[in-house]
């Protein structure tokens, strides 16, 4: 099947339609936004089968906070796309966070340790305890990504699924969140690969200034929402999701600053993307 | 307007008085606080370089983007970027010392020969230090001065109280040599309170407003959409000028997002385009030329009095005697008037005796016995 037949909606508002050698999402971060009525779990699979395809060399490593690997495997073998061939390969890195929940259990003897240098290091050092964990799957991270071969360097996705629970896993302490989130954000400027994140909008809904969120907003490049539809259930459409790409100046030709908006189809093996009205 | 910004921050400070100080203040629903920054930064850059502004060299404090991202930027612009007079701060790639601590080797890049690290930005004394070593080493013993750009203040905000920052910023106004100072802030991001503080602190206030209020969280329909794609091109550029004098101005400019950076066009002749487009197109003119405008405003509506001077006096039928006698008079210099006003006309009437009732609305009749 030619490439380019293949493409939905959501390739195109995302600029993968773009005929050019490197990826066009290196070098951005892309922030996925969704709420409890309407998962966005589907858009992370499309992008994991996307970066993974035979005709890209892109390599992800893929944070997982929300599920383990079997699940990731079943869910992208429906999609065509085998994840352990793909981590035989050394494309696909996970890293199985689940763990990482309760680090006050996990981690107690090395944030004795921590602690015990910060207070040598910095008298000051008061807070956060889960940093510790946030800092050396940093390390993970960035160790794994500056092992690859130079050529491949850029061609890193790294993917976090999903933000929420990260911070539950860092005891709610939000801005090491932000820190870490910050460090990855340095990642994509330095070696140029993509930052993929998923986040749930309406866990912050009822503060009064989500911060968090909206710092991850400033964070992004694109912007990815996926609601329901606002005039309730209907039985062929799950829901739209609304792309905002805010097209940086290396992205030559392509407009800045684009919206586009669609509806979607879950099916059992694939998505179904279409503009509103056209079909139903 | 933006100009003025510009100009402004080029001019510097008079001695013995604070430096210039411009806050961007954006917000979400009209991200575009880092392309302004870059716009003023650009400016500011060339005419420094172009040797027109009282500062001699820029110190920029990278919070946000790499410090190649700013290189590259100013190179983009056309603008040459060396170590003379550009010196970045990077508290961008490890701000809190994740990086020293796991013994990461830095890249050699080309911007690395104009920045150097900040390794904590939670202790804002060293970053004072450090900010004021930098635009020292730039203009050298001489006796100069040097501009001073933050790219997100907000950034320092999530570390430090809102004391410390104001500290800091306050330091950098008042210190002699520092020329002019802007400093960008996501200002949905804090209370309102932070962000007043930081007003309080500067001459000029940014702000950049959405053009429709509508946000991306709005379960929305399609118009909603539209109207959001909008706000992502175009948004309001609302700007105070405090003076010494303490005179406030505001201005308002309208900004547009292009492939190659902002533009900034008056609202005032946007509206007037509008305006024309409201008008139908139509064959014969609804508008009126000025000869016919001063015409018309000379037509005296019936209405209006004729305002000679003279009381008016509207007949009502029922004068009482006294004001008769008046009318007689009058009569007796009648001719004198009708000559004085000829073309009006005039009842001249006659009561035949008293016994002649006014007119009124009692029937005549009424006493018959019918």
């Amino acid at each position: 099947m030619n490439d380019n037949q293949s493409l939905n909606l959501l390739d195109r508002a995302l600029g993968l339609d773009q005929q050019s050698r490197t990826w066009p999402l290196s070098g951005r971060v892309v922030l996925i936004e969704d709420c409890v009525e309407t998962t966005a779990s589907f858009v992370l699979h499309h992008l994991i089968k996307r970066s993974l395809s035979p005709n890209s060399s892109n390599v992800i490593v893929f944070v997982a906070f929300a599920n383990p690997f079997s699940h990731y495997d079943r869910v992208l073998r429906k999609l065509g796309c085998n994840l352990v061939t793909q981590r035989d390969n050394n494309r696909f890195f996970f890293f199985d966070m689940l763990m990482l929940q309760c680090p006050g259990e996990k981690f107690r003897f090395s944030i004795v340790l921590f602690c015990y240098i910060k207070i040598v290091s910095r008298p000051d050092g008061d807070e956060g305890k889960s940093e510790v964990g946030l800092v050396s799957l940093y390390e993970k991270i960035r160790k794994t990504i500056s092992l690859l071969p130079e050529d491949k360097k850029s061609h890193v996705t790294v993917m976090i699924d999903d933000i929420s629970l990260m911070e539950v896993a860092a005891n709610g302490a939000s801005d090491y969140v932000l820190d870490f989130l910050h460090y990855c954000h340095a990642l994509t400027s330095e070696f140029g690969c993509s930052l993929v994140t998923l986040n749930h909008e309406d866990i912050y809904s009822n503060t009064e200034t989500p911060t968090f969120i909206l710092q991850m907003e400033y964070l992004a490049d694109i912007l990815i929402k996926a609601e329901p539809l606002a005039t309730g259930l209907a039985a062929d459409v799950h829901g739209q999701l609304t792309v905002l790409n805010k097209a940086t100046s290396h992205a030559l030709g392509s407009s800045r600053n684009k919206v586009h908006n669609f509806h979607f189809k879950v099916k059992e093996n694939s998505v179904e993307y279409f503009y509103p009205g056209s079909r139903g | 307007m933006a100009e003025t910004i510009c100009r402004t921050l080029r001019d510097g400070g008079l001695d013995g008085e604070h430096a210039p100080a411009l806050v961007i203040k954006d917000s979400v629903a009209s991200p575009f606080g880092l392309d302004v920054f870059s716009h003023v930064l650009t400016q500011l850059s060339n005419y420094i370089l172009a040797g027109k502004s009282q500062s001699r060299g820029l110190v920029v404090v990278a919070f946000r983007r790499s410090p190649s991202f700013y290189v590259n930027l100013l190179k983009e612009r056309g603008i040459d970027v060396n170590h003379k007079w550009v010196r970045i701060l990077d508290c961008y790639t490890d701000p809190f010392g994740w990086k020293e601590r796991l013994n990461v080797k830095e890249h050699s890049q080309e911007a690395s020969t104009l920045s150097s690290f900040c390794k904590d930005v939670r202790d804002l004394d060293k970053l004072y230090s450090s900010i004021v070593e930098l635009g020292k080493g730039l203009i050298g013993q001489e006796k100069g001065r040097f501009s001073v750009a933050i790219d997100l203040v907000s950034e320092m905000l999530r570390h430090a109280s809102i004391s410390s920052v104001a500290n800091l910023i306050s330091n950098l106004r008042s210190h002699d040599q520092v020329s002019s100072i802007f400093w960008l802030l996501h200002s949905d991001l804090h209370e309102v309170r932070v962000s007043t503080v930081l007003e309080y602190l500067s001459s000029m206030v940014a702000s950049l407003e959405p053009i429709n209020a509508t946000t991306i969280g709005q379960k929305g329909d399609l118009e909603n959409l539209s109207l959001l794609e909008q706000n992502f091109r175009k948004g309001k550029f609302h700007v105070r000028f405090k003076r010494r004098n303490g005179r406030v101005r505001v201005m308002c400019e309208e900004l547009h997002v292009e492939l190659s950076g902002i533009n900034f066009t008056s609202v005032s002749s946007e509206d007037g385009i509008i305006n024309q487009r409201l008008l139908p197109k139509v064959q014969f003119s609804l508008q009126l030329s000025e000869k016919e405008q001063t015409e018309r405003a000379k037509v005296v509506l019936p209405f209006e009095h004729q305002g000679n001077g003279k009381p008016i006096q509207i007949y009502d039928g029922r004068r009482s005697i006294s004001e008769n006698k008046n009318e007689e008079t009058l009569v007796s210099t009648g001719k004198l008037q009708t000559d004085e006003d000829t073309g009006k006309g005039e009842i001249i009437y006659f009561r035949d005796s008293d016994d002649e009732m006014p007119d009124s609305d009692e029937d005549p009749d009424d006493d018959l016995d019918i």
